[in-house]
């Protein structure tokens, strides 16, 4: 193992990684290269964090997959609209949910030594990231509601509408439906490549606070 | 935990260094040129798959294409329909006999009286063609039960389709469009689409030899598409649909044909509404064991089994301008529990082209890119 790098974040990062499982939340704390703080500062996303992120990151894919697909498809649309509206409202849940962990777990702070741009793009992406999350699950069961179709689920279940059928609403949110679908593939690319420049190049231990456990319990 | 499965390999402080970047071995550490490959070479196939998979790359038929075929086709109408864009809305009730609920579970079969959202129309691009001369006209429907189920439907006067899938459709459309050169159909690619589509025969015999009525009235509307009936017992049919009219075949000649007005068929449902309400009944065709349920251009044997499920009441039209039939789309796959689709390709095929027609105009009216003649605006 080396910890050559021995910037503050790998020491946030490798110290309570290591002694973790006789690691108690104080002695976190105390790893903190002798900050004077008595908040305890996470090495890693917590278990819920990291639960949520593995399970959303691959349907977050799979929805803007199927998204274009089906509307391209002449063949495959009815299996792929069936999947999607369902999906997408799993997607809303979880990411409430996301949201509410986050809110009360605040994550392992970002490298001291990353530059401003870099943690400002962090920062603002992750929360564009949460916004697109619940705005497009709420957009595609509103633009359904508004423009006067059944807003399928499983099994022949309806949500009821959360709009009023009118062409105006339905025009403007099918619209933002498609371009908001495009802004967050963008991101998603973003935070991949971001992710990936962490694990590979700065090698810094972001990315293993989001891929392994061993966090200290909260 | 699921990193197992899903955290990509290596973490920051294990991973070995790559040849490129310990390369120098200089005081100043330059960026590993590997690993920024690799990240660029994931980002580029992630964008190029989602390109690949919205169709931008080309190579296949998308719903897109379709949609632009039919638009081509029919001539700009911003705010209409891309196909039978010239109609009404129609309103009144379905009621069921209860016959049909031996077949499927879906509550229109069992409920007294559903409510009819529906619209008569005529085939074509073009909102202002002559009704009298369409050889083709249509019945869309949308019957909502009191579970909240709704049931769509898009139905022909013709008794089957043209062809069997979307690509026949596609080259059919293709071959319709004007040649620059001499603004009619070129015959060299009627031609190479009749031998392809041998199916097509059938239709144009249909065309040249079926009798025209004088109504909207008394033409039966066929739904032409196999879908599957699911009955309480769990059994499942193939079943397809047609209703046909109450009101007695009368003809419309050639000479009527021509001098007719252009408005002639929805004057003539205005007249007949002012007399009373029009029926149809609901007559639902059961499939026997090989017969084609996936081929919406072979019509099934006389013999086969058929019910009578219910009647359609209409008692109420509106222009489709303003009215409101103008912003639903009669997507013939949004269907009621009880019902659901067959592996038919037309009907997905249907499915993905009315979105695009919908939203395009959807967008043109919402937009402001049309005239009151779509939106029924007051100027
Ligand atoms: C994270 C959530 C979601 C993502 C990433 C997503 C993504 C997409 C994408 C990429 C498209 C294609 C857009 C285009 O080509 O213009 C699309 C279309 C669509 N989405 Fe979503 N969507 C989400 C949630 C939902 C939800 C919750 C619903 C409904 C309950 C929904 C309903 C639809 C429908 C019906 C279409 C096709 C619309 C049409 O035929 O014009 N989406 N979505
Ligand atoms: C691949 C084959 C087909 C294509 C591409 C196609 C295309 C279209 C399009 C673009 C529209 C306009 C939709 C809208 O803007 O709401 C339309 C409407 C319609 N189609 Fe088709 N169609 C096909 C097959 C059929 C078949 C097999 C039937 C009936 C048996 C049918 C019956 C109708 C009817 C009745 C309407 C008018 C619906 C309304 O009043 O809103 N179509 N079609």
């Amino acid at each position: 193992m080396s910890t050559d790098e021995s910037t503050a974040a790998a020491a946030v990062h490798s110290i309570p990684a290591a002694s973790a499982p006789s690691s108690a939340p104080s002695a976190q704390g105390a790893a903190v290269a002798g900050a004077p703080t008595q908040l305890p500062v996470p090495a890693h996303f917590n278990a819920a964090a990291r639960l949520l992120h593995w399970l959303m990151a691959p349907l977050i894919l799979a929805m803007l997959f199927v998204g274009v697909a089906m509307m391209a498809s002449v063949h495959n649309r009815p299996w792929m609209v069936d999947l999607h509206r369902p999906l997408g409202i799993a997607i809303l849940a979880l990411a409430l949910l996301r949201l509410g962990n986050r809110l009360r777990h605040p994550p392992p702070p970002l490298p001291a030594d990353l530059p401003r741009w870099q943690a400002r793009a962090a920062v603002a992406s992750h929360w564009l990231l949460y916004a697109l999350f619940i705005a497009m699950p709420l957009i595609g069961w509103a633009m359904l509601s508004a423009g006067g179709y059944p807003v399928e689920m499983i099994g022949g279940l309806h949500l009821p509408p959360l709009l009023p059928q009118d062409v105006t609403l339905y025009a403007v949110l099918r619209t933002a439906h498609g371009w908001l679908a495009k802004l967050l593939f963008a991101t998603v690319l973003l935070h991949l490549a971001a992710a990936l420049f962490h694990a590979w190049v700065r090698r810094d231990g972001v990315f293993s606070s989001m891929a392994r456990g061993r966090s200290a319990p909260d | 935990m699921p990193e197992p499965d899903t955290a990509p390999p290596a973490p920051a402080p294990d991973h070995p260094r790559p040849p490129a970047a310990a390369g120098g071995g200089g005081s100043t550490p330059r960026p590993p040129l590997l690993p920024l490959l690799g990240i660029g070479a994931i980002v580029l196939s992630l964008g190029a798959a989602l390109a690949w998979a919205a169709g931008w790359t080309g190579g296949r038929l998308t719903a897109q294409q379709m949609t632009d075929t039919i638009e081509a086709g029919g001539g700009n109408h911003p705010g209409f329909r891309r196909a039978h864009s010239k109609g009404v809305c129609v309103s009144g009730v379905f009621r069921g006999n209860g016959a049909a609920q031996k077949l499927s579970t879906a509550r229109v079969f069992a409920q007294t009286e559903t409510p009819v959202l529906g619209r008569l129309s005529i085939g074509g691009g073009s909102p202002q063609a002559p009704e009298a001369k369409a050889r083709v006209r249509s019945l869309a429907l949308l019957l909502r039960s009191d579970d909240g189920q709704e049931w769509r439907t898009a139905m022909n006067s013709f008794p089957f389709f043209v062809v069997a899938t979307p690509e026949g459709f596609q080259a059919q459309a293709e071959a319709s469009l004007p040649d620059p050169a001499t603004g009619k159909p070129d015959p060299a690619r009627q031609a190479d689409f009749a031998r392809r589509f041998p199916e097509a025969r059938k239709f144009q015999e249909w065309a040249r030899s079926a009798p025209w009525s004088n109504s909207w009235a008394n033409t039966p509307y066929n739904g032409v598409n196999a879908f599957r009936f699911h009955a309480a017992d769990g059994s499942e049919h193939f079943v397809r649909w047609s209703f046909r009219p109450q009101a007695a075949f009368e003809p419309l000649s050639p000479e009527q044909r021509e001098q007719a007005d252009a408005d002639f068929l929805q004057q003539d449902l205005a007249a007949r509404l002012a007399q009373g309400p029009l029926r149809w009944d609901l007559v639902l065709t059961v499939a026997a064991p090989g017969d084609p349920v996936n081929d919406p251009s072979q019509p099934w044997p006389e013999a086969r089994e058929q019910i009578v499920a219910g009647t359609l009441t209409l008692d109420a039209s509106q222009p489709q301008a303003g009215g409101p039939c103008r912003d639903i789309n009669y997507d013939p796959l949004i269907l009621p529990r009880g019902i659901s689709a067959s592996d038919d390709p037309v009907l997905a095929a249907r499915s993905a082209v009315y979105a695009h027609s919908f939203n395009r105009r959807e967008r043109e009216i919402a937009f402001g890119r049309t005239q009151a003649t779509a939106t029924g605006a007051q100027q």
